[in-house]
């Protein structure tokens, strides 16, 4: 505090310290802390408000594990999420492998510049070509008709639209941080592996991996993160039969009116997410500082 | 030692395998990812009055004349850019504020802001748009402008306050008391020196800060009210009317999207050159 | 005439680290003065004291007579010329050499003609519109001067600026910022730690070790009668033997030692039967090969041969390792290595301080 006074003058500090106070407690702390009070509160008409029945309860916390549809659709969504986040991994590895340390500087420049352009599309609309693809009478179904692969059209949104349009829209979350902890390792390295007669395999499991692990934590922690929060891909990729957990806190809020429940329900997808991130940091052995990059 | 065999070639398969097996793999990678784009724009030129590819009933131009004609998307257009141009105005300044401020605490500090400014991107984005549609409640104020910025912001902020962080730390903070012991005064320094530092640091987090805001979907929808932003003019449409109009929208920004990465990837080449 | 520097009793503290302690110094206006010290004696710590980066934690700073106590950097009639140098790397030449007077308010016109005055005076003309990463380390150099000089300061503080520099480039600047002193008459405050560096360019010296003021005094007053142990060996090369002192006379003292007695001249603080060492200059040592007064039996070791002297090194009989210069004319009758010599000194050239 008094550093900024000195370093920028009693207006200029002043006026930063006072931004920063704004963000932190009125936007970041303040909304919060009002989500978790509103959240162990029961859903009152304002006349109750303050009243006798205006009291702390974690009702609305429990209500999710009393709900066997909510519940088995909250589970369904870190399972969703998780499958999202592994097989992001897995798809984005071996490119990223090879754009850090096989490419030449051009084709790995060439190819960044060219993966760049689907990330910069939003997300909405990344989601409305799967949409249009995975429709009944869309392209996908016509393709495999006319290979004979199909006898008639595949419904295939529901749950494989919500994961293949999820893994379509955060595949890059998952390239880029793999790619940027891939580049610094040294090329050496891997020359030195194989020449001491490892395997590819093993090179990838005892160098490259452990190189990589602050790339990969944070891959991982965005795409789960991403996934278990989105709206987009289960409102228009999903059937009513495949909804995920976002949309149940979405129903609450604007269709059944009960904030007090829709704010448990948010904060415990938050709580999630926040454990999702702090179990993979610490598994990785990972700090903060080397995620947020 | 054993004589070595000769290369059969099945040996050359073999040695080539891994090689033609990456070569599918990217194909397929490539593929995947563009061709959901190729086939979104592509349906705009479809008669189709839904948009596809299949089956192909005429080529037109008509989706983009309806496009120009949809008063409600040039509606959302300007509100999405308004939005943005909103949210880097806040950004900027609290980002740079923030970023300044982390760098002048101690280490221990130092760690507790920084998990505190980072943490609402590893919040998801429905979370960040219900806690402040709550907030403002109790101040009487309902969902709409002001709160989609407000949100936005919240994370947005984050963003900005991360890219002028990794400049500052290449800042050499000597030149500021240099600046100091020849008489210039602290609001100099800082518009003088510190500023044109980060100057480029600036310009591309505001360009993030916009495209983030411009994007947002998740955290909007919570605190829109009734005001309707781009994205969710579009995925409104999808789901109560979806003609190829919106492919034509989509066609528009992933031309103005190539154009914007290309001048960029020249102008990269040209400060490299 | 430009503003003296006076020191009164400083002290500077960090957290329970005193950088300096008690230092008390009067610099004359228009003097070229340097504070001289190993890495890490708080030099630095004294000179950003004076310029009004830190306040002292105790004694005061008087700049004109007048007291900076509360006076903040900006306000104060120095300038610096940092390590680094610290030039504005985004500005042309010119506004890196006219920033002070921006902050003053001058207008831009103004500042552009002061500028290129500065620039002949650096003997850069031309230069206003480059940038300072296409400057030689020599030319950025003149350019951090003229940028502090520009706001005619009463007092320039200068904090190692020829560090960075190479062996040649740096003798010339030597020159080039003494001349430069002497045209401006500004009060020159000059931190180094390359003795002959603060010898070649003061009018006075100050050395300092661990924070403590060990002597003032002119460069050469400065190798002729060094005030402390710690003055003795830091300027200069020096030989040292300790032992007991035996007798004091007519600034005459003589120490008992190991390797037998010696007599030199009386410096500060001596008490007869206490510790104390003899120094003597390696060119006060004279070669002999038989016993003289004064003299050290010891084996020569080498000699390295530098043009205008050479130097012998030799080991006494006691295991002390010796230096002695040998001038020129006399080289034909240097020692072999491993002959047996006696190396001797008049008292007069030799100096006896009591051990701290």
């Amino acid at each position: 505090m008094r550093e900024m006074i000195r370093r920028f003058g009693p207006g200029l500090g002043g006026f930063f310290l006072a931004l920063v106070a704004l963000w932190i407690i009125g936007m970041v702390l303040a909304p919060n802390l009002m989500m978790l009070n509103f959240s162990l509160k029961p859903n009152l008409f304002p006349a109750d408000i303050g009243g006798p029945k205006d009291v702390y309860t974690v009702s609305n916390y429990t209500a999710l594990f009393g709900d066997s549809v909510h519940r088995s659709i909250f589970l369904k969504t870190v399972w969703g999420s998780a499958l999202v986040m592994l097989a992001t991994l897995a798809i984005t590895y071996p490119l990223a492998f090879w754009m850090a340390k096989v490419a030449s500087l051009r084709g790995a420049r060439a190819m960044l510049t060219l993966l760049i352009i689907p990330f910069w599309i939003n997300e909405v609309l990344r989601t409305l070509a799967w949409f249009i693809i995975l429709s009944f009478n869309g392209p996908l179904n016509a393709f495999l008709l006319g290979l004979g692969l199909i006898d008639a059209p595949v419904r295939w949104q529901g749950d494989f639209g919500v994961l293949a349009g999820m893994v379509y829209a955060y595949i890059l979350f998952m390239l880029f941080p793999i790619y940027n902890s891939i580049s610094t390792l040294e090329t050496a390295q891997l020359e030195a592996a194989k020449n001491l007669g490892a395997s590819g395999l093993r090179i990838h499991w005892r160098i490259v991996i452990p190189h990589a692990k602050a790339g990969i934590a944070t891959g991982c922690v965005f795409t789960f993160m991403l996934a278990a929060g989105s709206y987009v891909a289960p409102a228009l990729l999903g059937s009513p039969g495949s909804r995920w957990f976002t949309e149940i806190i979405y129903n609450w809020f604007f269709e059944g009116g009960n904030w007090n429940r829709g704010a448990a329900y948010a904060l415990i997808l938050l709580v999630l997410c926040m454990a999702v991130v702090m179990v993979t940091l610490k598994l990785f052995r990972v700090n903060l500082a080397d995620v947020a990059k | 030692m054993s004589k070595p065999r000769p290369v059969t070639p099945l040996d050359r398969l073999s040695r080539a395998l891994p090689k033609l097996l990456f070569a599918a793999y990217l194909t397929l990678f490539l593929a995947y990812l563009f061709l959901p784009l190729v086939i979104m724009s592509a349906a705009t030129f479809n008669t189709s009055k839904f948009p596809t590819v299949t089956p192909w009933l005429g080529t037109t131009l008509g989706w983009f004349q309806e496009l120009w004609n949809d008063a409600a998307m040039w509606k959302a257009l300007w509100l999405s850019l308004g939005i943005g141009l909103a949210v880097v105005a806040f950004a900027l300044p609290v980002g740079t504020a923030a970023a300044l401020f982390l760098t002048s605490l101690n280490a221990r500090a130092r760690g507790i802001f920084y998990a505190v400014m980072v943490s609402p991107l590893l919040t998801p984005g429905v979370a960040i748009g219900i806690a402040t549609l709550i907030l403002w409640r109790q101040a009487g104020i309902a969902g709409g402008t002001f709160l989609i910025v407000l949100a936005q912001a919240t994370f947005i902020t984050a963003y900005v306050m991360l890219m002028v962080v990794a400049r500052l730390q290449r800042f050499d903070r000597t030149q500021e008391e240099a600046a100091l012991g020849l008489g210039a005064s602290k609001g100099l320094i800082f518009r003088r020196i510190l500023l044109p530092f980060l100057k480029p640091a600036l310009i591309a987090a505001g360009f993030i800060a916009f495209l983030q805001s411009f994007e947002n979907y998740n955290t909007t929808l919570f605190v829109r009210g009734t005001d309707t932003p781009l994205t969710v003019y579009i995925a409104t449409k999808v789901r109560t009317g979806l003609t190829p109009a919106v492919n034509a929208l989509a066609l528009i920004l992933i031309a103005l999207t190539l154009v914007t990465a290309l001048v960029m990837e020249l102008n990269r080449r040209r400060k490299e050159g | 005439m430009s503003h003296s520097v006076e020191l009164i009793d400083v002290e500077q503290a960090f957290g329970d680290v005193k950088a300096v302690h008690h230092f008390s110094a009067h610099i004359a206006g228009g003097e070229f003065f340097s504070i001289l010290g190993p890495s890490g004696c708080g030099k630095t710590t004294l000179l950003r004291l004076i310029a009004g980066f830190t306040e002292p934690t105790k004694g005061r700073v008087r700049i004109g007579d007048k007291d900076m106590a509360g006076i903040p950097a900006d306000r104060r009639p120095t300038a610096m010329i940092f390590q680094s140098l610290a030039l504005f790397p985004l500005m042309p030449v010119w506004e890196n050499i006219a920033f002070g007077l921006e902050a003053r308010g001058v207008a831009k016109a103004q500042r552009r003609k002061r500028a290129e005055e500065l620039l002949d005076l650096i003997a850069l003309p031309g230069y206003g519109d480059r940038m300072v990463h296409e400057l030689s380390g020599g030319q950025r150099q003149r350019v951090a001067i003229a940028r502090a000089l520009a706001v005619e300061p009463q007092v320039l503080l200068l904090d190692e600026p020829l560090s960075a520099l190479d062996l040649k480039l740096r003798q010339h600047m030597r020159a080039e910022l003494r001349a430069l002193q002497k045209r401006t008459g500004v009060t020159f405050i000059y931190i180094t730690h390359d003795q002959s560096e603060a010898l070649a360019m003061s009018d006075r010296v100050a050395v300092m070790s661990a924070g403590i003021l060990q002597q003032i005094a002119t460069p050469q007053e400065l190798y002729a009668n060094p005030a402390t142990p710690f003055t003795a060996r830091f300027v200069g090369e020096t030989n040292d033997l300790t032992g007991t002192l035996r007798g004091l006379e007519a600034g005459l003292a003589t120490i008992a030692t190991t390797a037998g007695r010696f007599t030199g001249r009386t410096g500060l603080g001596l008490e007869d039967g206490g510790r104390a060492t003899i120094f003597i200059r390696p060119e006060s040592m004279s070669l002999s090969r038989i016993e003289m007064p004064n003299s050290l039996s010891a084996k020569a070791v080498s000699l390295e041969y530098e043009g205008a002297v050479a130097i012998l090194r030799a080991v006494s009989d006691h295991g002390q390792e010796l230096l002695a210069t040998i001038p020129n004319r006399n080289l034909a009758d240097a020692p072999q290595p491993g002959e047996q010599i006696w190396l001797s000194f008049a008292p007069q050239e030799a100096l006896v301080l009591a051990d701290a």
